[in-house]
């Protein structure tokens, strides 16, 4: 069993908290995880892109292969756009359907989401609203981590517990919010056509 | 003796960067002291040593200020017998080169191992060079894990190594092992060294002409013997393929990974050399070209490997890499770019060929720096065709728009020498942008030298009292102390100041810069206000990545 996922997202939106979420949850699994990320430059509301592969038995390469990614996971649709050469054939975009518009020429929601609608198999979840929905208006990122849960062999207790530990030194408050928003990204991906 | 047997009994397994475990190996080691200047992809090494929480002892040491110094200061724990470490990025070598190079011709006492990180892609650096020609360029050994056990396993090496050749040792990095994270089996560790000075003295120390040409001639004859030891490490790992003849594989670094990630779809599995160590082992490396007529090298950075190959075997062999183009000369490798190079065809996937707006990265929301290039941007309207000199750090992104404000961004303190030579060529007014922490580094001797002749140009030190770029870790020295150095290397107290940078002050810092535009001389604007993912760091509060 192999799982490669990519993640991408905007600097600041916490992409590398949702890999390191995802990349303990699988070890909890008994999984090996190989998890990059980038630290630097790519932090100041760029582009952020992370590969995280899950496999039962050691892979070699940190980089996920161009056509071999089960899923590509992102939290802005015109950063899940950049990465579906990453995509196998078959393979799912999820995305946030929330565009962070923060350079002069981002073609804006709509055509973000008409361009995704062309690919073959997508799913897109308004994280933000849910997220808001959920208390925790910061949390898109929890969101997009239940959202994920349902195509990953992860128990969802195990999720669940690392959400936890990820957030407990902010309080119990963040924690219960975190937690909202992880239920509202598992239903809304149990209903979106994928 | 192979990278498994290095380790003794395993202690406990982590999870952890490569720059983390290099960490990890360099205390196990039983390093003395460490020291470090940040810079991407390496500032993680010194982070993990100084991270609250870690449990036993820390090493001495910590930032420092500039990679030369941070060099020296574990030269002088190594003198006094004992291990020390020093980590920084590709580029931080060549400020801290005359202190590696020379190190390199004394005779190293305790363990010296430099941490060198290269940035291939370059995703934060403005270059790619590649740390295995300094390397060799020093005579230093330099070993290349491929992945974060690895890492480990070769840093505590590196360690045994110096203290037995006499020499540093360089362990490079590359910023996705750097920055990847994986399981990590430790061993136990090892006790530091007691203080004990070289018994040679002098005579290993003291780089007079008289000591350096024999140090040097001694240095020379001893490449053999690293070579001898190279082919005899067990870290270069040989397995030739069935029959001979075919292709020949031959990895450095990661280069490996991606290599093992695709070679199953291979229909004929080639021989494979992977190699760890510089320098190169040679016999090894002749062993595989008796064996294959056809060479390919994967290698991460420069064609370093390549090039060596061509005066080392005797034979002449067709030898493919990123000289002859089977691998792109510049940026990085993937198990894409070697799948290429291995004539596998590329994988399907989904088409989505419309091209997309680019997202580079931005000054945050609220970054001091907005506040004073909006106000250099006033103090510059209509003025005559002058120059602004940029300098490397977060306030470099100030070259985009929406304040297009600098002009150049070439190397750590530069922006004061450039704009010195810009006035002098006539350009007015010059204007150097620099850090705080950028000044500190290597900022101050080039404002000695504007000092000395009046240089007509004005100094603007962007004093966000962190190294905000690198995760906002405190500079040499508090904000407090920039004006009294300032003032202390001579700048007239009348054109020095300091003011706040904040959104409602923008109109008053534009008045005292287009004061100090107007003034025939040099003048000095130190503008404060903190970094505030450093300001949150320094409070304990959670910064958002
Ligand atoms: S990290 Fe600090 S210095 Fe860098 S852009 Fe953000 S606020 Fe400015």
């Amino acid at each position: 069993m192999r799982i490669d996922i990519v993640l991408a997202g905007v600097g600041g939106q916490g992409v590398l908290s949702v890999a390191a979420v995802l990349a303990e949850a699988a070890r909890r699994e008994g999984f090996c995880v190989q998890q990059t990320e980038l630290h630097g430059m790519s932090q100041r509301g760029g582009a952020v892109q992370a590969f995280l592969r899950i496999a039962d038995a050691p892979v070699h390469s940190d980089f996920v292969s161009h056509g071999t990614a089960d899923l590509v996971l992102a939290l802005e649709p015109l950063e899940a756009l950049r990465q579906v050469a990453y995509l196998k054939p078959g393979g799912l975009l999820l995305t946030a359907a929330d565009p962070v518009e923060n350079i002069p020429d981002h073609p804006g929601r709509e055509q973000v989401l008409a361009w995704i609608a062309t690919l073959p198999r997508t799913a897109v979840v308004e994280a933000a609203e849910l997220a808001r929905e959920a208390g925790a208006p910061r949390a898109l990122n929890t969101v997009m981590v239940g959202a994920a849960s349902g195509v990953l062999p992860l128990r969802v207790e195990i999720l669940r517990a690392c959400l936890c530990e990820a957030f407990a030194a902010k309080g119990e408050r963040v924690v219960q919010q975190n937690l909202a928003a992880f239920e509202a990204g598992r239903r809304a991906a149990a209903c979106a056509p994928a | 003796m192979s990278v498994a047997t290095l380790l003794g009994a395993p202690v406990a397994e982590r999870v952890l960067l490569g720059d983390e475990a290099l960490a990890q190996g360099a205390l196990d080691a039983g390093i003395s002291a460490a020291f470090a200047y940040p810079g991407t992809p390496s500032t993680e090494i010194m982070e993990s040593l100084l991270a609250p929480g870690r449990e036993g002892r820390r090493p001495k040491g910590g930032w420092c200020a500039n990679e030369k110094t941070a060099y020296e200061a574990a030269l002088g724990v190594s003198m006094a017998g004992r291990r020390a470490l020093v980590a920084m990025k590709h580029v931080g070598l060549n400020v801290a080169a005359d202190a590696f190079v020379n190190s390199a011709v004394v005779h190293v006492h305790g363990g010296l191992v430099v941490a060198v990180a290269d940035d291939p892609g370059m995703h934060s650096s403005q270059n790619e060079q590649d740390t295995r020609v300094l390397a060799e360029f020093a005579h230093a050994i330099c070993l290349e894990p491929s992945d974060q056990q690895e890492t480990y396993a070769m840093t505590r090496e590196a360690f045994e190594l110096s203290e037995r050749f006499g020499l540093p040792v360089v362990v490079r990095l590359v910023t996705r092992l750097a920055h990847s994270r994986s399981a990590v089996t430790l061993s136990a560790p090892r006790a530091e060294n007691p203080t004990q000075k070289d018994p040679a003295g002098a005579r290993s120390w003291v780089l007079l002409p008289g000591n350096a040409r024999r140090l040097w001639k001694e240095r020379l004859a001893q490449h053999d013997e690293l070579v001898r030891w190279a082919d005899a490490s067990g870290l270069d790992t040989l397995e030739l393929a069935d029959h001979p003849g075919g292709l020949g594989v031959i990895t450095a670094g990661i280069g490996k990974q991606h290599f093992l990630e695709v070679v199953d779809e291979l229909p004929i599995r080639p021989s494979h050399l992977h190699v760890a160590t510089y320098p190169l082992p040679v016999a090894l490396l002749r062993k595989l070209a008796t064996y294959c007529p056809r060479l390919l090298v994967i290698e991460e950075g420069s064609p370093f490997v390549e090039r060596r190959l061509q005066h080392l075997l005797p034979m002449r062999r067709s030898v493919d890499g990123r000289d002859t183009g089977r691998i792109p000369p510049d940026g990085e490798l993937s198990p894409d770019v070697v799948r290429a190079a291995l004539g596998l065809p590329a994988r399907e996937h989904p088409a989505f060929a419309t091209p997309l707006p680019g997202r580079p990265p931005q000054l945050c929301q609220g970054c001091p720096h907005r506040d004073t290039y909006a106000a250099l941007r006033l103090a510059l309207a209509d003025r005559g065709e002058g120059v602004v000199a940029g300098d490397i750090g977060c306030y470099t992104l100030g070259a985009l728009p929406p304040f297009a404000a600098l002009e150049s961004c070439v190397c750590m303190g530069a922006s004061i020498g450039m704009a010195r030579g810009a006035a002098a060529a006539g350009l007015r007014p010059a204007v150097a942008c620099i850090g705080d922490s950028t000044f500190l580094h290597s900022g101050v001797p080039a404002l000695m030298d504007a000092v000395a002749e009046d240089a007509d140009m004005t100094v603007l030190v962007l004093d966000n009292e962190a190294v905000g770029m690198t995760g906002g870790q405190v500079p040499a020295l508090p904000d407090s102390r920039l004006l009294p150095i300032v003032l202390g290397v001579g700048v007239d107290p009348a054109h020095a100041h300091v003011i706040a940078a904040h959104p409602s002050r923008v109109d008053a810092m534009a008045d005292v810069i287009r004061r100090e535009l107007d003034h025939r001389g040099l003048s000095v604007i130190v503008a404060v206000r903190q970094c505030l993912p450093a300001q949150k760091k320094q409070r304990g509060q959670d910064v958002p990545e």
